[in-house]
């Protein structure tokens, strides 16, 4: 052992040495060779790649009516889909069958939501529901809140029905599990922008379009967590299990799938919160809802109607995040059968209460008043003046000073750092990275990155990738530093995160194009606002995860350093953070993949590069190709820092796991 | 009654309590409200669903086209009788949707020869419905201070004097020029190129940081040039001023990567869909004789963006304004 420990011990500096060795090369070559084979192209020019790809939608849309792909499958799907959505917007958002209103009025849906809040999760969330309902009606959006609600749960219940029993699949079969896994990185980090237009092409303009583009992106999660929690059974109880004579399928159902329920709700939770996201995005292709109000506000630059919408979808993000993860628990607490409530007495208590959700089911089935929201109170007006009125001080007042800092960090880190990355040889970096994923990580992660790498050279669009490369890192070192700072201050205090976290929650659901015109005032259209606006969705994720870990260090560890005499920074930097570099780790991951999911709304702000690209291929038929291809460079980008933060996390936990023993 | 007893008699946990006390007292309270569906049968649409049937209006992200769409919808449904679905979409998807069927006519539409050229030569799903009477206008515009403080860099030969006060952290040391969405028809790159200006074109992305970095420029009095055109609701905010490039001439931007002059001006058209214009609704009629000019676009988009009037107040107060515009468009042919 100790010939093992001694060679490890040794190899460390010495890798080190190697990164700063590369690095210094890449320095010297960049002097020397700047500005040669950067492959950059103008904004409006194109490769062959690209106008091939272009043909290829022509293609698609030249044929669509006589292809039986179409005839017999995809419209099939378009009518199913239609078909649900139809149906739960006839339940709580539009007039159907012959009535001027919806089957369920504001008070049946409040009641109701209320009630199988409290069902599946406990009294104080059944509460929460009906508040935070009741709160979109009095804004005056209650229409447009039931529209987004009625599109996102037709996504949420098709994601599920797919995803579930995938994810199970997955779970058991590691076949399917490496089939299915790069699939679900395409569709998480390819822009919606991209394949938004062939969409409609495709499920035509209407709600399947919507439902399909928001399913895309929200169902990935619940496969992924679900095949995670199958997974996890423990191997003891496994094969125990088996030594009984269980058969596989009663291995599943009896074993695995109890075991890994609440896991799975967890995941149900992540695909809620990934569709209620994409609410603005597919009011693009005429999804009614809040989106839409976001959309058509921002036209006029009305920041405070924009926020009175964006604020109902953070709400409802929240009542349904609360709702959920009290499911997840009540499941858990279930399986130990460790209520704190007798049975009998709540099971009382729930038939009540259904009584009572039934009566006003039919109050608002029936009566005008319990149907249509009352607009005698209206919330939205003062809510919406207040906010106009901050963003027009903070515009007026704070632009001198937010816009000298912007200078500042981009001309001394941002514009250095992308020149550094964007002027060198494309085959010089290209020589780095592979060199430094395989020092840093291993000789498998080496392969990933050339072959991503050499892909992001065919897609034609190096350097804008280079340059979207840049601001990502940047971005993520900001959200690193933020996740480090609160969420070191929130894992070590709970009233702390009792405070910070429903900020967290609102920056993390409310749409960012609510806040891309003040951001524009504020730091001008540029890259910095692009990467502002990326720390903003991904720093809180990152916070997150650092606070949970930080929190789960264990009591015993802390009380032993305590009483040796540490005080609280070497608590935090020599206990509390070592002992969470791999949740470190992982929020670095998932910062990263955050920050590049805000590429392209960098690129309506003045990001520029592919985040631009993938705008320009949305907005004009003859850049569909690039905007393809922009949007393939991001993926590429996404798979390569994934892979290589995951082998980088896979290190570090290897050593820390030597040092701990 | 009898419900509420039931409730009543039922044993109820003190957790319980407030909420079934909430909805008895709904329930009781309730016996005297409006019943829903009680009125539908007396106001029912004015009851000529007949010629017209369904109209698909595309309506595309900007104020201005709002502005037709809300008034060519809100004739099509008062006086016509038709039932409109409008339908929000970006200027691509909409041209997509001739070809599947699901848009009836665009309102406003800017060049877009590229798109003529599929949907209207190759395809023949679509043509053209005449001119909306406005005439667009596209070119480099600075804020109003600015042309104050220096009246001659409305003329482009001075620009390259000004240079130094556009520089911004994007531009790379030269002068930055601002242009807004992609989907806008643009020559700049190519201007700054011909013109051997010492600017740099930065794309700001979208029309709303567009309008923005303008508003923020006349407000902060910083100097500011980019990419603008009229009509536009913003110009009755901030009065930019217009730039003067070489004159346009016919041709002169025949060849896109040796451009060196002026944008044209647009005469801004209608499309509709073959099958619409085939089908002979009178909403097809309403939408080839709709015309109108720059001003009453600008005032109901004022209505729109400034007053905050929703997309059929705004088209009422206006229709109720000008009625023998309006007549006009309804006449047969």
């Amino acid at each position: 052992m100790t010939t093992i420990a001694a060679v490890r011990t040794g190899v460390r500096p010495h890798r080190g040495a190697i990164i700063t060795g590369i690095l210094l090369l890449w320095l010297v070559g960049f002097t020397v060779l700047r500005g040669r084979d950067t492959l950059s192209l103008g904004a409006a020019d194109v490769t062959s790649l690209h106008t091939q790809l272009n043909e290829l939608n022509d293609a698609v849309g030249a044929n669509r009516n006589s292809n039986p792909l179409f005839l017999y499958f995809f419209n099939e799907i378009r009518l199913v889909i239609e078909q649900l959505t139809n149906f739960v917007s006839a339940l709580v958002s539009q007039p159907a069958f012959g009535r001027p209103v919806p089957l369920i009025g504001w008070l049946g849906v409040v009641a109701l939501l209320g009630y199988g809040s409290w069902a599946l999760g406990n009294l104080k969330v059944g509460l929460l529901a009906v508040a935070g309902f009741t709160f979109m009606g009095l804004q005056g959006l209650w229409q447009e809140s039931m529209d987004t609600f009625a599109l996102t749960l037709s996504a949420v219940l098709v994601s599920l029905l797919v995803g579930i029993p995938l994810g199970i699949w997955a779970g058991v079969s590691d076949r399917v599990n490496r089939v299915v896994t790069p699939v679900l990185d395409f569709m998480q980090t390819m822009p919606t922008f991209v394949y938004l237009a062939p969409l409609t092409l495709v499920f035509l303009i209407g709600p399947a379009s919507a439902v399909i583009a928001t399913l895309i992106y929200a169902a990935p999660p619940v496969i992924r967590i679900a095949a995670h929690g199958i997974r996890q059974t423990p191997k003891e109880t496994l094969e125990a299990a088996q030594s009984l004579g269980t058969t596989r399928f009663q291995l599943l159902r009896q074993v695995m799938l109890p075991m890994a329920k609440r896991t799975i709700v967890i995941g149900i939770n992540q695909t809620i919160m990934a569709a209620l996201s994409m609410v603005t995005i597919a009011a693009l292709i005429d999804a009614p809802g809040l989106g839409r109000v976001v959309l058509r506000s921002l036209q006029s630059l009305d920041v405070g109607a924009a926020f009175n919408a964006g604020l109902s979808i953070v709400v409802m993000a929240i009542v349904f995040d609360r709702v959920t993860t009290a499911a997840s628990v009540r499941v858990e607490r279930s399986r130990r059968s460790t209520s704190r409530f007798p049975a009998s007495v709540r099971k009382v208590a729930l038939l009540v209460g259904g009584a009572g959700a039934v009566v006003c089911l039919y109050l608002s089935y029936t009566f005008v008043w319990a149907a249509e929201f009352p607009t005698d109170l209206d919330l939205g007006a003062p809510i919406n003046r207040f906010v106009t009125g901050v963003t027009d001080w903070t515009q007026v007042h704070l632009s001198a000073v937010t816009s000298d800092f912007k200078e500042l960090v981009t001309n001394h880190v941002l514009n250095p750092f992308q020149t550094l990355l964007t002027d060198s040889p494309w085959w010089l970096l290209f020589a780095v990275l592979v060199a430094l994923a395989a020092v840093a990580g291993s000789m498998r992660t080496a392969l990933v990155t050339a072959l991503c790498l050499a892909l992001i050279v065919g897609t034609g669009l190096w350097f804008d990738a280079m340059s979207t490369l840049a601001a990502t890192l940047l971005a993520t070192v900001a959200v690193m530093v933020l996740g480090l700072v609160f969420g070191v201050w929130m894992g070590r205090s709970p009233k702390v995160d009792r405070v910070i976290r429903p900020v967290l929650d609102a920056a993390q659901t409310m749409p960012s194009f609510v806040y891309l015109v003040p951001f524009v005032a504020l730091f001008a259209a540029s890259r910095f606002t692009g990467i502002a606006a990326g720390v903003v969705y991904a720093a809180p994720v990152a916070i997150k995860i650092i606070a949970d870990g930080i929190a789960a260090v264990s009591p015993t560890t802390m009380e032993a350093a305590t009483s040796a005499g540490s005080s609280t920074w070497q608590l935090i930097t020599k206990v509390q953070l070592p002992m969470s570099l791999r949740t470190i780790a992982l929020a670095m991951n998932q910062g990263l993949i955050y920050v590049l999911s805000m590429v392209v709304v960098g690129g309506l702000v003045g990001g520029g590069a592919l985040g631009y690209d993938v705008v320009a291929g949305f907005r004009q038929n003859a850049l569909f190709g690039k905007g393809l291809a922009a949007g393939l460079a991001i993926v590429l980008l996404g798979i390569m820092l994934d892979r290589l933060t995951q082998s980088v996390a896979r290190r570090a936990q290897a050593t820390t796991d030597h040092v701990r023993h | 009654m009898s419900r509420s007893r039931t409730i009543l008699t039922t044993p109820r946990p003190r957790a319980l309590a407030g909420f079934t006390a909430a909805a008895l007292a709904l329930s009781l309270g309730a016996c005297g409200g409006a019943k829903v569906g009680a009125d539908t049968a007396a106001g029912a649409q004015d009851g000529s669903e007949g010629k017209c049937g369904t109209v698909n209006l595309a309506v595309n992200a900007w104020v201005g086209y709002e502005a037709n769409a809300a008034v060519v919808a809100y004739v099509a449904e008062k006086k016509l009788g038709c039932k409109v679905v409008k339908k929000n979409l970006d200027e691509q998807v909409s041209w997509q949707g001739f070809s599947t069927g699901e848009v009836d006519a665009v309102l406003e539409n800017w060049g877009h020869d590229d798109l003529a050229k599929k949907y209207i030569t190759q395809q023949k799903v679509a043509q053209d419905a005449g001119p909306t009477g406005n005439v667009g206008i596209i070119g480099w515009y600075v804020p109003p201070f600015l042309a104050k403080q220096h009246p001659d860099i409305t003329d482009w030969k001075n620009l390259n004097k000004y240079a130094d006060l556009f520089k911004t952290s994007e531009s790379g040391g030269e002068g930055q020029l601002l242009d807004g969405d992609p989907g806008f028809v643009t020559n700049d790159a190519a201007l700054v190129k011909n013109l051997n200006l010492n600017y740099k074109v930065v794309y700001a992305g979208s029309e709303a940081a567009l309008i923005t970095s303008f508003r923020q420029a006349e407000q902060t009095q910083k100097p500011m040039i980019g990419y603008f055109y009229s009509p536009q609701w913003f110009l009755a905010e901030v009065p930019l001023v217009k730039v003067d490039l070489p004159k346009y001439t016919k041709g002169c931007d025949a060849a896109p990567a040796k451009v060196a002059c002026d944008y044209p001006e647009y005469n801004l058209n209608k499309i509709v869909s073959t099958k619409f214009a085939q089908s002979g609704s009178p909403a097809y009629n309403l939408v080839k004789n709709f015309k109108w000019t720059n001003d009453d676009q600008n005032l109901v988009a004022k209505y729109i963006a400034q007053d905050k009037l929703s997309d059929d107040a705004a088209a009422k107060k206006w229709v109720d304004a000008n009625p023998d515009k309006v007549n006009a468009w309804l006449a047969a042919g």
